[in-house]
């Protein structure tokens, strides 16, 4: 059965570091855009998305575009799912019309595991629920490697809403498979003490200034207001102590360098002085974006 | 009309009668127990070789009629739990309309006496659409059959309203049967919160939503001098509590579902339905607390928490699935083989644990008397073999719908003959 890509939690490092070389060669020089490089001719993607989202969506329909392959961008609200049609036979349907890959993104964690276990066609886990967004965690290493050249022996913290972050999640389980010092850091409520045995070398501080002291990279989360069903942090009480500002980013290593998923919240979880600083990552993480999920769906496609 | 059960090995808990017997049954009574009985102008059954026990009791099922016929009814579902050796089950309230008064509790009272294969005995609501607001017509319900009152599928979240239930209980002389989950603590939970949800990025139920409960419920159950019973126990606090209420002479009895004492979350399938039922299957050391208080009678008895859902419910993302299992037709091979062929209790102790022990806490009497086999007790008798080797299939089943995580599963010894009221209502394909 074709292999898809659910999570990074069931990979084995040597296929991380197939992709993210592979992603290397596709990465664009200068000003350049990315090369079409048409190894996926013919082939054809269907993008499926239950949740929003512009720069994921738009990343994959782009990568599959320059691989060659056609792609189709079904968002939910469009779709017979807004109609009370199931998951299974939504997917189903698609699947009658012969994609070669199913990139999916939903609300609900698993979905697309749950999918897997009923159908043959790959699929590429785009973001589920709070669970895992693999391509995530792969475009931050190929940015991290980009920067600082390895990940091994490097310290990195991860900062904001760890318990409702599937980006979290997938970065976690990619960091800790390269022996990274990873350090958790966030307000109680949103930071799980059962998160620190989520994978090997992961310590948890619900102080800012100590997590991101002598940090090669800094990862700050969004706060998904949207995911948060518990009695909230008000919002000024979190960028007092969570936001990251540039006195708190003076303390992590001189040549450190911070990232974000985006969308952001300026003002909220990072000042826009650090957003628009020369250590910020955060459009490099978008270009990444692109050359990864080419390396990602070429191996699915052609495999 | 008499049947006569021949040479099985006869096992009544409450008579501590364990020998190679005969049993008879007249006029849907048993009507004597010892060897060599007579055979004149009776129906002789075989049972050499078998287990002969009281018929077995299952005092937490759903059968899903009224509302819910695509799931299961009446007539399936005590088909189902005729296949798994029961004579009697309590059904739970929560049926659309919820069973909340004499109109419903009639109907299905009547409803089983047409189809059903086995006796059931409908537990009333506690409150109007087990809203948990205000008091349903508790006493109404009980005239008309209902054996006792509870919301099962929610707590009553007011502690006034349940100590208000529990006060009209105490007068009828019924069991509260709670279902213990602060909805607070446990809200948007689709699973037991310990380290796989955080992994899985699941909601997690946590064991404190059922503890709080059941130490607010023990406080009350002492205030008014209920009787007082913990549906499908799942925590390690929970069972410690409940053990302190009897030690302190309360009337507080427990429950414990096979699923509880057989899987733990490490077992469970990710983001498959089949393992999605409340409480969650907890961690291991509740687990096997839970064990532990059956081995010691901290808890009462076994029931099977049965809870069809249709295929295409349970065809959904994880946290879009409904809770629950079915359990009925698995309930003995499971707890053979976690509580007898483990070595934990003997064979007499596991049917206690089906028969006299459930009647108790229901405490059925006169001529509803049940859960041993006595002279003037109904009929309903349960013979099983206790080693045979099978294999569950749930395509197999009798039961509308096939959630359940043991579909597959091989067990050593199962239910044989179901008998009620003198009538073999279910055999052994093959026997």
């Amino acid at each position: 059965m074709p292999k898809g890509l659910l999570g990074i939690e069931g990979i084995e490092r040597g296929e991380i570091e197939q992709i993210l070389e592979r992603a290397r060669a596709f990465q664009p020089h200068g000003g350049q855009t990315f090369a079409k490089v048409n190894t996926c001719t013919g082939r054809l993607v269907v993008n499926m998305f239950f949740e929003n989202s512009t720069r994921t969506r738009s990343s994959f329909e782009i990568a599959a575009k320059r691989l060659g392959a056609d792609t189709l961008s079904i968002t939910a609200s469009g779709s017979s799912v807004s109609k009370g049609e199931s998951l299974v036979d939504t997917i189903n349907t698609l699947v009658a019309m012969r994609p070669s890959a199913i990139v999916m993104r939903h609300a609900a964690s698993g979905a697309p595991h749950f999918l897997s276990r009923h159908l043959t066609t790959p699929i590429v886990n785009a973001g589920d629920g709070t669970h895992e967004h693999p391509t995530q965690a792969l475009l931050d290493a190929r940015t991290i490697l980009d920067r600082c050249g390895r990940l091994e022996g490097l310290r990195v913290a991860i900062i904001g809403d760890i318990a409702h972050s599937r980006v979290a999640r997938s970065n976690i389980h990619l960091l800790a498979k390269f022996g990274v010092d990873l350090v958790l850091c966030g307000p109680p409520m949103l930071l799980p003490r059962e998160m620190a045995r989520v994978a090997s070398g992961v310590t948890l501080e619900y102080d800012l200034r100590r997590a991101v002291k002598d940090a090669d990279v800094i990862m700050m989360l969004r706060v998904q207001l949207e995911r948060i069903h518990e009695p909230a942090m008000p919002a000024g009480e979190y960028f007092r102590f969570y936001g990251l500002r540039q006195e708190n980013l003076a303390l992590a290593r001189p040549d450190a360098i911070v990232m974000h998923p985006g969308p952001m919240n300026r003002g909220r979880e990072i000042s826009s002085e650090v957003a628009d600083s020369q250590q910020s990552m955060i459009l490099s993480q978008v270009e990444n974006g692109v050359s990864v999920r080419m390396a990602v769906l070429e191996r699915v496609l052609l495999q | 009309m008499k049947l006569l059960i021949q040479n099985g090995r006869v096992i009544c808990p409450e008579t501590g009668h364990d020998a190679v017997a005969d049993v008879l049954i007249e006029d849907g009574r048993i009507a004597g127990v010892g060897p060599g009985l007579s055979t004149s102008g009776a129906e002789v059954i075989d049972a050499a070789g078998l287990v002969v026990a009281p018929g077995f009791i299952d005092i937490h099922v759903h059968l899903r009629e009224p509302g819910f016929e695509h799931a299961e009814t009446i007539e399936t579902g005590t088909q189902a739990a005729a296949a798994g050796g029961f004579t009697t089950v309590c059904c739970m309230p929560n049926t659309n309309p919820v069973n909340d008064s004499v109109t419903v509790t009639k109907y299905i009272v009547e409803t089983a006496r047409r189809k059903a294969a086995i006796n059931v005995f409908p537990i009333g609501a506690i409150t109007k659409g087990s809203n948990g607001e205000e008091l349903a017509s508790i006493g109404s319900m009980i005239a008309a059959g209902a054996v006792a009152i509870s919301d099962d599928g929610k707590p009553v979240m007011n502690a006034r309203v349940i100590r208000r239930a529990m006060e009209t209980a105490r007068a009828l002389d019924i069991p509260v049967i709670e279902h213990c989950e602060d909805l607070n603590l446990s809200a948007g939970g689709d699973m037991h919160e310990c380290d796989d949800s955080v992994r899985l990025g699941l909601r997690g139920i946590p064991s404190a939503s059922e503890d709080v409960m059941v130490a607010r419920d023990i406080i009350l159950a002492e205030l008014t001098g209920v009787r007082y019973h913990v549906a499908h126990i799942s925590t390690k606090n929970a069972v410690a509590m409940v053990a302190y209420a009897k030690q302190r002479g309360l009337r507080v009895t427990a429950e414990a579902t096979q699923h509880h004492i057989a899987l733990d979350t490490g077992q469970m399938k990710p983001y498959d339905s089949a393992y999605k039922m409340k409480p969650p299957l907890r961690c291991e050391h509740d687990v096997m607390a839970v064990v532990d208080g059956v081995v010691n009678g901290a808890i009462d008895c076994l029931a099977t928490d049965h809870a069809p859902h249709a295929g295409d419910d349970k065809m959904q993302e994880f946290e879009r699935c409904p809770f629950g299992i079915i359990g009925l037709e698995t309930a003995l091979g499971v707890s053979l083989e976690v509580l007898v062929h483990s070595g934990l209790i003997s064979l007499p102790r596991l049917i206690a644990l089906y028969t006299s022990q459930p009647a108790r806490v229901i405490g059925w009497k006169n001529e509803l008397a049940r859960g041993a086999l006595k002279p003037g007790y109904v009929g309903d008798v349960t013979v099983f073999h206790p080693e045979y080797p099978w294999v569950y299939d749930v395509k197999n089943s009798l039961s509308k719908s096939s959630n359940t995580p043991f579909s597959g599963r091989t067990f050593r010894g199962g239910p044989i003959l179901t008998i009620v009221n003198g009538d073999v209502v279910w055999r052994a394909p093959g026997f």
